[in-house]
C-alpha cells in the first residue's frame, strides 16, 4: 500500500479523488443536518449517476477519441436490465445493498455486451461512423424496450415482444413495454452513488497510465503511427469503448433504483446529447471537468425552479456564460497556474 | 568532408543486389523480389528487387514521386503490393498487416513526422515498448504486482532509449512542443523501442541544419552498432546519404535505374540524367 502513494501518479489525479470524497462528506452532512432541500435531496443519486456517465463519455470522447452520440443508449439498457434484476431478486436477496450490486454488475455487463456489438463492425472503420452508428443505437434501444414485456410469477421469468401475450396468474409485471418499470423500489443511495463515482475514477485513472491506456491514446493521437508501432488497432479501440458502454450501464442501474419510475424515452438522443455537452463543457479527457459539469448542469434545473417560465432561458445563459469562460485564455492561464498543470499533463 | 566511417568491399548475392562482405554468411534481412504495386494504371513501384544485409546501412534515393515513400508503405504494408515478394529474414511476409510487420521486425518513422504529440515524451516511447513488456488490461486497472514490475522496466528501458539522444531531459515535455529536430529523432527513437531488425529512416535529415545533419549521420551509425541492425533510409541529402550508405538503390518512376556503392552511383550516367536532365546534343 505504500507503494501505492509513493508511486509517481499524477498528482491531479488525487486532487480529484480528494475533491469528490470531500463533496461527499459535505453533502451527507448537509442531508443529515437538514441543510438540504427535499427536491436536492432527490438530486443527490442522479447527479452520481450523471456524473458516472460524464465520466464513462469522457473515456470515449476524449481518452479513445471517437464520438459517441448513443450514450444515452447504454445508460438505458443498464438502468432496465437493473430495476428488471433487483425486481427479479427482491425475495432472493433481501440486503437492498448487495441487490443493488448485483444489479449493477447485471446492468453494467449487458451494457458491455451491447457496446461488443456496436464496436465490432463499427470500430473497424475509419471515420465518423461510430458517431452515426451510435446514434442510431440509441434510438433502436428505446424502440426495443418500448415493445418488450417483462413478467415474474412462481414458474419463473416470462418475456414476449411488442404485444403482451403471456398470462400470469400470481406474478408481477417487471417491465410493461411503453409504461416501463413502475412501483420501483429505491435501493440507490448517495453512498452508493458515491462508491460507483470512485470506482469509476480508479478504473479510468489506472487504465490511462497502463501499457493499454497508451496504447488507446496512441490511437487517438496517429492511428497510423500506432499500427506501426505493432498496436492492434481494432482491439484497443474495442477496449476503449466497452469499458465506457459499461460505466454508462452501472450508471444507469444506479439512475433507474433511484426512481419510482421509468420509461424508455426517457433516455433518448437528448439525453446523449446533454452528457456530450457535459464532457464537452468540462473539457475532452479531463475529468475533474466532466465531474463538475455533469454535477452543475444536473442541478442548476432544479435551482432555476424560481424563475418559473424563464426557466429554460436561464439555463441556456449560463450555458453559454460557462462556455465563454471555458475558453476564456485569461482564465485558463488563471486555472493552469492554480493547479500547476505543465505540458506533461494527460489531455 | 570526410567521416571516420568504415565503410566494408561490397560483393554481390543471388537476387542481384551487393550487400556488407561481412554480412555475407548469413541470409539478408530483407529481400524484395519483383516487387511492384499498381494505383489504377499507373506503376507506381515496379519490378523492384533490393537485398539488405544484416548490418547494412542502404539508402533508397530518387528525383520527387520516383515512388521511395511507396516501397517504405510496401514494406510495412500500408498498402498491399500487387506484385512480387518481400522476404524478411527469409519469412514471406504476404498477407500480413502493418501491426504484424512491425512485431516481424520492421520498424520506421515518417517524412511527415507523425508522434503521438498529445502525449509526453517518454509514453511516446512507452508506446513503442508495448509489444515489448506486456501485462494485460487487467493488471493495469487493479495494479497488480506484475504492473509495477513491468512499468518499473517499462521506464529504465525508455530511458535507455532516449539517452541514445541524450534526450532523458526531455521525458515530461509534450511531444508536441519538442523542436523539429528533436521531433524526427523522438520519432526514431520510439522506431527503435519495438526492437526492430531492419529500420527504416524516411528523410531523418530533413529540415535539419548542417550541424544537427552532421550529428544525425554520426547517431544513425551509432545506432546501428549498438543494435547490430540493418537500416534502409530515404535522403535527399547527398553528403548524409554518400557517406555512411553502403548500398545505394536508385529509384525514377517507380523503376531500379541503378544500383551499387556510392562512388558506382556518382559515377552512373543513368542517374546523373534522372537527377540533372540530359546534356544537350552537340
Amino acid at each position: 500500500m505504500k507503494k501505492f502513494f509513493t508511486s509517481k501518479m499524477k498528482k491531479s489525479n488525487w486532487l480529484v479523488y480528494a475533491g469528490v470524497i470531500l463533496a461527499f462528506v459535505v453533502f451527507q452532512v448537509m442531508s443529515g443536518t437538514g441543510a438540504l432541500s427535499s427536491t436536492m435531496e432527490g438530486q443527490l443519486v442522479p447527479v452520481c449517476a450523471y456524473v458516472v456517465m460524464a465520466l464513462s463519455l469522457n473515456l470515449t470522447v476524449g481518452v479513445l477519441g471517437e464520438l459517441s452520440l448513443g450514450h444515452a443508449g447504454f445508460m438505458s439498457i443498464g438502468a432496465f436490465t437493473g430495476a428488471v434484476t433487483a425486481a427479479a431478486l427482491e425475495g432472493a436477496i433481501p440486503n437492498s445493498g448487495l441487490r443493488l450490486l448485483v444489479a449493477m454488475i447485471m446492468g453494467a455487463l449487458l451494457a458491455a455486451v451491447a457496446g461488443v456489438l456496436v464496436g465490432v463492425p463499427v470500430l473497424r472503420l475509419r471515420g465518423d461512423y461510430l458517431a452515426i452508428v451510435t446514434l442510431a443505437f440509441g434510438e433502436i434501444i428505446k424502440s426495443i424496450i418500448t415493445n418488450l414485456y417483462i413478467g415474474m410469477d412462481s414458474t419463473g421469468l416470462h418475456c414476449s415482444f411488442l404485444n403482451l401475450n403471456f398470462t400470469m396468474q400470481d406474478g408481477k409485471m417487471l417491465l410493461n413495454g411503453p409504461m416501463g418499470v413502475t412501483g420501483i423500489e429505491k435501493i440507490s443511495t448517495f453512498l452508493s452513488g458515491f462508491l460507483l463515482i470512485m470506482v469509476t475514477l480508479v478504473i479510468i485513472f489506472n487504465l490511462v497510465n497502463s501499457r493499454s491506456g497508451r496504447a488507446i491514446m496512441a490511437l487517438r493521437d496517429n492511428r497510423i503511427a500506432a499500427e506501426s508501432v505493432g498496436i492492434n488497432v481494432t482491439k484497443y479501440k474495442l477496449m476503449g469503448f466497452v469499458i465506457s458502454a459499461s460505466l454508462a450501464g452501472a450508471a444507469g442501474t444506479l439512475f433507474a433504483l433511484s426512481q419510482n419510475t421509468i420509461m424508455a424515452n426517457k433516455f433518448d438522443f437528448n439525453t446523449s446529447i446533454l452528457v456530450l455537452v457535459f464532457v464537452v463543457l468540462g473539457g475532452l479527457g479531463r475529468m475533474w471537468g466532466s465531474i463538475i459539469a455533469a454535477a452543475t448542469l444536473t442541478v442548476l434545473p432544479e435551482l432555476l425552479r424560481e424563475f418559473s417560465d424563464y426557466r429554460m432561458l436561464v439555463y441556456a445563459i449560463v450555458l453559454i456564460l460557462i462556455m465563454l469562460a471555458t475558453n476564456n485564455p485569461t482564465l485558463k492561464g488563471w486555472f493552469a497556474r492554480i493547479f500547476k498543470r505543465k505540458g506533461a499533463e494527460k489531455e | 568532408m570526410n567521416y571516420p566511417f568504415q565503410k566494408t568491399k561490397m560483393v554481390p548475392v543471388p537476387s542481384h543486389s551487393i550487400i556488407p562482405e561481412r554480412d555475407l554468411g548469413k541470409t539478408p534481412i530483407l529481400e524484395c523480389q519483383h516487387l511492384g504495386v499498381d494505383f489504377g494504371g499507373l506503376h507506381a513501384v515496379n519490378d523492384l528487387n533490393l537485398a539488405i544485409g544484416r548490418t547494412e546501412i542502404a539508402g533508397l534515393i530518387g528525383p520527387n514521386g520516383a515512388g521511395k515513400t511507396t516501397v517504405f508503405n510496401l514494406l510495412t504494408k500500408v498498402y498491399q503490393p500487387t506484385r512480387g515478394t518481400i522476404l524478411l529474414d527469409s519469412v514471406d511476409t504476404a498477407g500480413k498487416t502493418t501491426m504484424q510487420i512491425n512485431r516481424m521486425g520492421i520498424a520506421r518513422t515518417f517524412q511527415n513526422i507523425r508522434l503521438f504529440s498529445n502525449m509526453s515524451v517518454e509514453d511516446n516511447v512507452k508506446v513503442g515498448l508495448h509489444n515489448q513488456e506486456r501485462y494485460s488490461a487487467a493488471a493495469g486497472i487493479l495494479r497488480l504486482p506484475k504492473y509495477w514490475k513491468k512499468e518499473k522496466a517499462i521506464h529504465e528501458r525508455a530511458m535507455e532509449l532516449l539517452s541514445i539522444f541524450d534526450m532523458q531531459d526531455m521525458a515530461n515535455w509534450k511531444a508536441g512542443s519538442l523542436p523539429y529536430g528533436a521531433q524526427r529523432r523522438l520519432e526514431i527513437v520510439r522506431a527503435l523501442a519495438t526492437n526492430p531488425s531492419l529500420l527504416l529512416l524516411d528523410e531523418p535529415a530533413a529540415g535539419m541544419n548542417p550541424s544537427e545533419t552532421a550529428e544525425l549521420m554520426k547517431n544513425i551509425v551509432k545506432i546501428r552498432d549498438l543494435f547490430q541492425i540493418a537500416i534502409l533510409l530515404i535522403e535527399h541529402d547527398m553528403n548524409l546519404v554518400m557517406n555512411i550508405c553502403e548500398g545505394i538503390c536508385v529509384l525514377n518512376f517507380g523503376e531500379v535505374i541503378a544500383k551499387g556503392t556510392a562512388e558506382e552511383i556518382q559515377g552512373n550516367p543513368a542517374v546523373i540524367e534522372a537527377y540533372l536532365g540530359k546534356k544537350k546534343e552537340g
